[in-house]
């Protein structure tokens, strides 16, 4: 079992979602978020003074996925959120020990469903 | 001589002489009176007139707020901005040369006299036969100079404003300015002059009380023109699809739409510019009464149509309602304003809905409030008006054995105004396109005008969740 954590434009959200259920991964977890990286930051003003603004607006998913599904997940994210622009967001894949769903009390990879 | 010879010669002419001067003393506090009683007429129409078009002022509140709200958060401080600069514009576009082409002496066409800065030769407040100036066509309202220009601007400054919203969230800040100077100097007064300046509609027979057709028809036709030219949201038309763009605030919207209706009762009553106690009660009853049936319609029809009452759509409806009942308010009965209140409300869903599918991308509904309703309100006067309802002879509409004479002035009237101001409009649109460009760029649209037109927040420190 995996966990994903994608990081990507907000105005990508609509089309990585289409992209996941297509997939068959339609079960996220969605977040807002601040973030910076090789994207820069833009200028701002209030009442005569300019200031930096360096952390941008993101959006954060979590999926979490049995096995065979993490090559399909990742690719549709790719696919929906990538522009080829500088900004395009970052993918985490981490191990993930356990998953419990809470209304039936089932454990692993039944509980991702 | 003893005294008694000096009474007996002079007597006589001592009782004549009083008799003279204290017939004189009163004659002379007679006049005094008559004046008195002519000045507080001027005086109580003159507090009507600026107290009416304080109200209307206000209404910019109600535009900047319903707008705001209609709109996404990234967008907000664009949308104030234009709301404000827009009255600022329309104050003194309508100053400079508005004014003047809309109510100087000329032709049917245009204003030929007393065109810059309400200049022209003026004796206001006298009215009738005593008037001596260049402003004739608005010299039968008995209040100052200034009072009648300020009343006016107002109403200038709502037309100009109907555009803002329509436009908003992809328009370039400075087009729209430009845009704006053109409406208050030129389109809007023109339109002004053919139906209240003595113009050649008002001479063809064509009725319109408050502006259906000279305010929000006029500026419907403009907004219309510019949401063709400028073409949709990025997002809201896509996959074939009509996807929705959620208002970030209805609660400011709603609150706005209270204050246009608030405002709408300076709108309606004040276009008497006369404190008619008979006239400005009844336009109060009938404004009112429109947009309450006009409520109740749209939300029904949002029930029926859409499954749940779209606060959206019940907004909206209120502002239908009052657009719609704007030109005939004076002309009609109780019972047709809810009658008219009715259909424009129902009109008002139906057009939202059109406007989607015909790929016009709308934020506020400006085009289905004020065109629509503007059009339907403007052809009730031919419909529903009942001769000297409240003293003007009008005729009678259709509906009361008036035939079809005026309802054809007011279908005239409807499109001829049509015609000029979507013309006039988009060539202005073009012309500003070409010079300055129209739209802003794509990466700005989806940052937010905010930051790319002014480089403000509207609500810096929040966490806005926008995905488009």
């Amino acid at each position: 079992m995996k966990l994903i954590i994608a990081y990507i434009q907000p105005h990508k959200l609509e089309d990585v979602k289409a992209a996941l259920v297509k997939a068959e991964v339609g079960k996220m977890s969605v977040t807002n978020s601040l973030g910076c990286g090789e994207q820069m930051g833009y200028e701002e003003s209030y009442r005569g003074i300019r200031f930096e603004v360096n952390l941008l607006k993101k959006v954060r998913l979590e999926i979490a996925v049995n096995e065979d599904y993490v090559s399909r997940a990742i690719e549709a994210i790719i696919s929906a959120a990538r522009t080829g622009e500088i900004g395009d967001g970052k993918i985490f894949i981490l191990d993930l020990v356990d998953c419990i769903r809470i209304r039936t009390g089932a454990h692993g990879s039944q509980a991702i469903g | 001589m003893n005294k008694n010879d000096i009474l007996q010669r002079f007597g006589k002419k001592m009782v004549v002489l009083i008799l003279f001067l204290s017939i004189g003393g009163l004659l002379r506090a007679d006049e005094e009176a008559a004046i008195k009683a002519s000045d507080i007429k001027i005086g109580m129409d003159t507090m009507w007139v600026m107290l009416t078009a304080f109200l209307v002022f206000f209404m910019n509140l109600g535009f900047a707020a319903v707008e705001s709200g209609f709109a996404r958060a990234k967008n907000c401080v664009n949308i104030m901005s234009k709301n404000f600069v827009v009255f600022a514009v329309s104050s003194l576009g309508f100053l400079i040369l508005g004014w003047g082409l809309m109510f100087g002496d000329g032709v049917g066409l245009i204003g030929l006299k007393g065109l810059f800065f309400a200049g022209g030769t003026d004796n206001s407040p006298a009215i009738g036969d005593a008037y001596q100036g260049v402003y004739s066509a608005i010299s039968w309202t008995g209040v100052p100079l200034w009072a009648k220009f300020f009343f006016q601007l107002v109403f200038c400054g709502t037309a100009a404003t109907i555009v803002s919203g329509a436009v908003a969230e992809r328009i370039k800040y400075q087009s729209f300015i430009v845009f704006s100077f053109v409406m208050a100097m030129l389109i809007y007064p023109v339109v002004g002059h053919w139906v209240w300046g003595g113009g050649w509609l008002a001479k063809m027979g064509m009725f319109d009380f408050a502006g259906s057709t000279v305010v929000h028809c006029v500026g419907g036709w403009a907004a219309l023109a510019g949401v063709i030219i400028l073409g949709p949201r990025i997002g809201k038309f896509s996959n074939g699809q009509i996807k929705s763009i959620p208002g970030h605030n209805l609660s400011l919207a709603a609150v706005g739409t209270f204050v246009l209706w608030f405002g709408w009762f300076g709108f309606n009553p004040g276009s008497t510019m006369a404190a008619d106690p008979v006239v400005i009660s009844h336009v109060a009853v009938t404004t009112n009464l429109a947009a309450a049936a006009a409520i109740m319609s749209a939300t029904l029809m949002s029930y029926l149509l859409l499954g749940k009452p779209d606060l959206g759509m019940t907004l909206n409806g209120c502002l239908a309602g009052l657009v719609a009942i704007t030109a005939p308010c004076a002309f009609v009965g109780v019972g047709s304003a809810l009658v008219i209140g009715l259909i424009a409300g129902a009109l008002v869903v139906l057009s939202v809905m059109m406007f989607d599918r015909l790929r016009l991308d709308d934020p506020v509904g400006a085009l289905s409030v004020h065109l629509v309703n503007g059009v339907f309100g403007t052809i009730c006067v031919g419909l529903f008006a009942q001769d000297k309802m409240t003293g003007t002879t009008t005729g009678n509409g259709l509906f009361f054995g008036g035939g079809l004479s005026l309802l054809k002035a007011q279908l005239a009237g409807v499109i001829i105004v049509g015609a000029f101001v979507f013309l006039m409009s988009m060539v202005a649109w073009v012309i500003i396109r070409a010079v300055m460009g129209l739209r802003v760029s794509r990466e700005e649209e989806m940052r937010g005008l905010d930051i790319g037109e002014h480089g403000n927040e509207a609500y810096s420190g929040f966490q806005v969740f926008s995905s488009m």
